[in-house]
């Protein structure tokens, strides 16, 4: 029986009313008295020398406010990276100045040249217009094994090469990992490439600044998954701002995906500029200009090998991958094919020895940083990819091939040095068995083929390492963070309550959710609960969401916080019930003596603690608010097994999806509902990098994907229904919900199940096809079909 | 600068607006009817659509002096008097047809245009009408499902929730 309420059920979303009656209240909702608007000139030179920016011209225009270069950005922080990666001869990586306008070169095509600040926005886009900027165009770097030669352009004069670094994981297992694949019986290897993607949340960016002389406060509302980590950044290391003078507001955000994590400098332009010159200043990206500004993601070419005994045991793997940085370090771009894909290349086997080598590579191109997975997607892509062409060079069944090689026991360290805590890998594989009807599959094949189309099955499994994660531990890896979560639980004098959140929900549904987690605890009603987020004025601290860490990591910060409201609300009771607090017992919203028929209701004590008349005072402070921080002790593991049935017309190459099941294991699960559509939506976008996206530069450096024309997004008639499930349930063991976070497996497990039934389908037909690079657009697939 | 009048949501609304004005931008900047949204600068993704004359209309693709005179409906204008969603309103709620919201106004305008001239369409019909729709949170299923069940079909057979 379903529940209607508290942990487990799926009450309808109460943000949902706002957002379907048009009263939501996005950032460029939102208009401040005699705001300004920017626009920014931009490069459209991959790589240049700036000889001149003359605005004089521009200047003179009706409505020009004032007009920044890079010179107005001199002595003024550029942005800063957030993680430190240390390559394998223990050196730190090439870390590159990014400043907020271009100083003395463009290295990308869209990097900012110039604002032009108006009155209106048509008015500064006209006078971007009349600038005159003369350039000397320079070579452009592009493909990242052509920038890592000795002689390549230097995307930054003053570093030694295009390296970014050289990452080596585990260094010490290097050798061992050689001689096992040299010894090995069976060695399987793979080249593949991870395409560049544009995560393209449907809301583009916006900043809106503004500055208050009397109070020496400056504010910004931005679209960002992390205002916290926005006003360190930015305060800290750009403007020079302390924090209780910055505030910043990430309002209803429209989705992130990633892309808004990270701070960008149009952020530090819109404080900057309201600042100097006493006027809010707005800035609404256009879609052009935010595939040309926001941070990609992906772009890996890589080399695996599988290595396996005589009896198909795997015994080593060795990955070499070129990861694309872009022409500048993004906030967390050196973490993602380090420590966020590296660590996962174990997947769900026992493979004794792994090396996985990394080259991050400048390019002058957009900045590269995490998308929907972050790594995750990368690792467990190549991964699946060569278990399957493994398989079937051995001529053994896929899915008999992983579940021989499946990790069984709990907890596990992997040779990549994490340790998953729980996990059932065969459940889940029996879970998508039953739920795909994989026993049917060979009579769907043959309707298939009846009417003239290839049909193929592909398998996959995943893992990934959500609810990012122990402070002590990045920090050893190279964060410039703490990635804990903090709450503050503040309940009123009549019992309602307000949760104070430092993660954010841009589309997740945390007001309701949380919700559910408290009014189970506490034994009330959920609406008797309010979630608050997305401005630092109210929050505490936050990092943030992302990382599928919201639950995990700031709902355990939020459980920790009302234990202690419990804890101080039974001494109130026990205070007026005369009874000792250990006696208390809280449920349904009652407190009672044990073993008495002596009980106060939850609005009694909550009054009570305003209206401290018979209270212990003596002992404990009135009022009923609590924060606390949590900071986890492991990442969590989800996992799951896909499933993915295509059909291929042989005359055109085009791959239709006939059926996708996903059967995932999140441990507990607060609400289902929310929880299927992350999954829906992580296979829709998994399924657009498998047959639809990619983000393509020529030569030259100039984007050729550069608008919703150009760059191919899944629409509803690309996506079938899917089947989803989730009755796979080990709990996380170490945090207190026993949650292990769900945003982002739909996009990690899909790509590599989509491919995988495509090759299968053309191997069915008796094509000598072993693999094909996504996008599986109809050419391609012709092409591998035609040799 | 022209001068517009035009219904909006029942009522008479007037603005001076450039030539340039788009019909999107007078609304949600003369009239701070901010529920249609911009996604895109080259009409593709429906995040502002509304009914101009009855017709769906990508707000983005026509000026404000084009609607003068037009009759206007936007996602401000769906729900009853005193709050109660319309019935796709309600179905995107109770099948969780939204997640960030941004697509939001578009699809509701978007499947009332549908529902208008086809009240019983399939799964295929509806996934190919809303090829001017992007969302990218919801990978669509709860999208397409909660239309079906606004036209009254019965949705217990699609994949559960
Ligand atoms: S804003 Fe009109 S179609 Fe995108
Ligand atoms: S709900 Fe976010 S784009 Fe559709």
């Amino acid at each position: 029986m379903p529940k209607d309420s508290g942990i487990g059920a799926s009450p309808k979303r109460r943000e949902d009313v706002r957002f379907l009656t048009g009263t939501g209240n996005y950032t460029d909702d939102i208009n401040l008295n005699g705001q300004a608007y920017v626009h920014f000139l931009r490069s459209d030179v991959a790589h240049g020398r700036l000889v001149s920016v003359d605005t004089s011209d521009a200047a003179a225009m009706p409505g020009v406010v004032r007009i920044f270069t890079g010179a107005d950005f001199e002595g003024v922080g550029g942005l800063p990276c957030g993680w430190q990666v240390t390559d394998r001869f223990g050196e730190v990586m090439q870390e590159p100045a990014h400043p907020v306008l271009a100083q003395g070169k463009v290295r990308h095509v869209g990097d900012p040249i110039a604002a032009v600040v108006a009155d209106t926005p048509e008015q500064a886009r006209d006078a971007a217009e009349a600038i005159a900027v003369e350039m000397e165009e320079l070579p452009a770097v592009i493909n990242m094994k052509e920038a890592v030669k000795d002689g390549a352009t230097k995307v930054h004069d003053d570093l030694t090469s295009n390296l970014c670094y050289d990452w080596g994981f585990v260094e010490e297992n290097r050798e061992a990992v050689d001689k096992a694949i040299q010894d090995a019986a069976h060695v399987t290897t793979l080249e593949l490439v991870n395409n560049r993607l544009v995560a393209n949340p449907m809301e583009p960016r916006v900043a809106v600044g503004d500055f208050n002389r009397a109070t020496g406060e400056s504010t910004l509302y931005t679209t960002s998954q992390n205002p916290h980590v926005i006003r360190l950044l930015m305060g800290a290391f750009v403007l020079g701002i302390p924090e209780h003078k910055l505030r910043v507001v990430a309002p209803d955000v429209g989705g992130g995906f990633g892309s808004k994590i990270f701070h960008y400098a149009e952020e530090a332009f819109c404080t900057f500029a309201a600042k100097a010159l006493n006027r809010a200043v707005k800035w609404t990206s256009s879609r052009s200009e935010a595939f040309m500004s926001d941070a990609h993601g992906r772009d890996h070419v890589t080399k695996i090998e599988l290595a396996l005994d005589a009896d198909n045991n795997f015994t080593a793997l060795r990955t070499e991958t070129y990861a694309n940085m872009g022409a500048y370090l993004s906030t967390f771009a050196p973490s993602v094919p380090t420590w966020l894909h590296g660590t996962l290349m174990a997947g769900n086997y026992k493979t004794p020895l792994i090396y996985v080598n990394v080259k991050a590579v400048f390019t002058n191109t957009v900045a590269v940083d995490a998308y929907r997975g972050a790594g995750r997607p990368e690792a467990t892509y190549q991964l699946e990819r060569v278990i399957d062409k493994a398989a079937r060079e051995l001529g053994v069944d896929p899915i008999a091939l992983r579940r021989q090689n499946f990790i069984t026991e709990f907890p596990y360290a992997t040779p990549v040095a994490v340790e998953y805590d729980t996990g059932d890998y065969v459940a889940t594989m029996d879970k998508l068995e039953e739920i795909a009807d994989l026993s049917g599959f060979a009579a769907r094949r043959a309707a298939s083929e009846a009417k003239g189309k290839l049909r193929g099955l592909g398998v996959n499994c995943y893992i990934e390492a959500c609810g990012i994660a122990p402070s002590n531990l990045v920090g050893q890896l190279g964060a410039r963070a703490g990635l804990y979560e903090s709450a503050t639980v503040r309940v009123n004098a009549t019992g309602g309550i307000v949760v104070m959140t430092g993660s954010h929900s841009h589309g997740q549904g945390h007001e309701t959710s949380f919700p559910q987690v408290i009014a189970d605890m506490i034994g009330i009603p959920e609406d008797m609960v309010e979630i608050e987020h997305g401005d630092t004025a109210n929050t505490p601290m936050g990092m943030g969401t992302y990382g599928s860490r919201s639950l995990a990591v700031g709902g355990s910060a939020m459980v920790r916080a009302t234990e202690k409201i419990i804890a101080k609300a039974k001494k109130i009771a026990a205070h007026i019930l005369e009874a000792s607090d250990a006696d208390i017992e809280l449920k349904d919203g009652q407190f009672t003596v044990a073993g008495t028929d002596k009980s106060l209701a939850w609005g009694d004590v909550t009054l009570a603690a305003y209206v401290p008349h018979n209270y212990p005072l003596e002992d404990i402070e009135p009022g009923l608010e609590e924060t606390a921080f949590y900071d986890p002790a492991n990442f969590t593991y989800p996992s799951g097994a896909y499933a993915c049935e295509v059909e291929v017309d042989p005359d055109t190459g085009k791959v239709t999806i006939e059926s996708f099941a996903a059967a995932d294991d999140f441990g507990n699960i607060v609400n289902p509902m929310i929880v299927d559509g992350q999954v829906h939506g992580g296979i829709g976008q998994g399924i657009g990098q498998a047959l639809l996206e990619g983000c393509v530069y020529d030569e030259d450096g100039q984007l050729l994907s550069a608008s919703f024309m150009d760059y191919a997004m899944p629409r509803a008639d690309d996506l079938p229904f899917y089947k989803v499930d989730h009755s796979c349930q080990t709990p996380c063991t170490h945090n207190p919900l026993g949650v292990k976070g769900c945003g982002e497996a739909g996009a990690i497990g899909t790509p590599p199940a989509v491919v995988n039934a495509v090759v299968d389908a053309l191997q069915s037909a008796g094509k000598d096809v072993t693999h094909i690079d996504m996008p599986l657009s109809p050419a391609r697939v012709w092409a591998a079909m035609n040799g | 600068m022209v001068k517009v009048t035009m219904t909006v949501n029942g009522r008479t609304a007037s603005g001076e607006v450039e030539g340039r004005t788009l019909l999107s931008g007078f609304l949600r900047e003369e009239l701070g009817l901010t529920g249609t949204h911009v996604g895109c600068d080259t009409s593709q993704c429906g995040a502002c659509v509304v009914h101009v004359d009855g017709k769906a209309v990508k707000s983005c693709t026509m000026l404000a002096a084009e609607a003068d005179g037009a009759e206007i409906a936007t996602i401000e204008g769906q729900a009853a008097p005193d709050g109660t969603l319309n019935v796709i309103q309600q179905a995107f709620q109770d099948h969780h047809g939204l997640q960030c919201g941004f697509c939001t106004p578009g699809m509701v305008m978007s499947a009332a245009a549908l529902l208008k001239d086809n009240p019983k369409p399939s799964e295929q019909e509806i996934r190919e009408y809303l090829e001017g729709n992007l969302c990218r949170c919801t990978g669509y299923h709860n999208i397409v499902k909660a239309i079906m069940a606004a036209s009254g079909q019965d949705v217990s057979a699609v994949a559960a929730e």
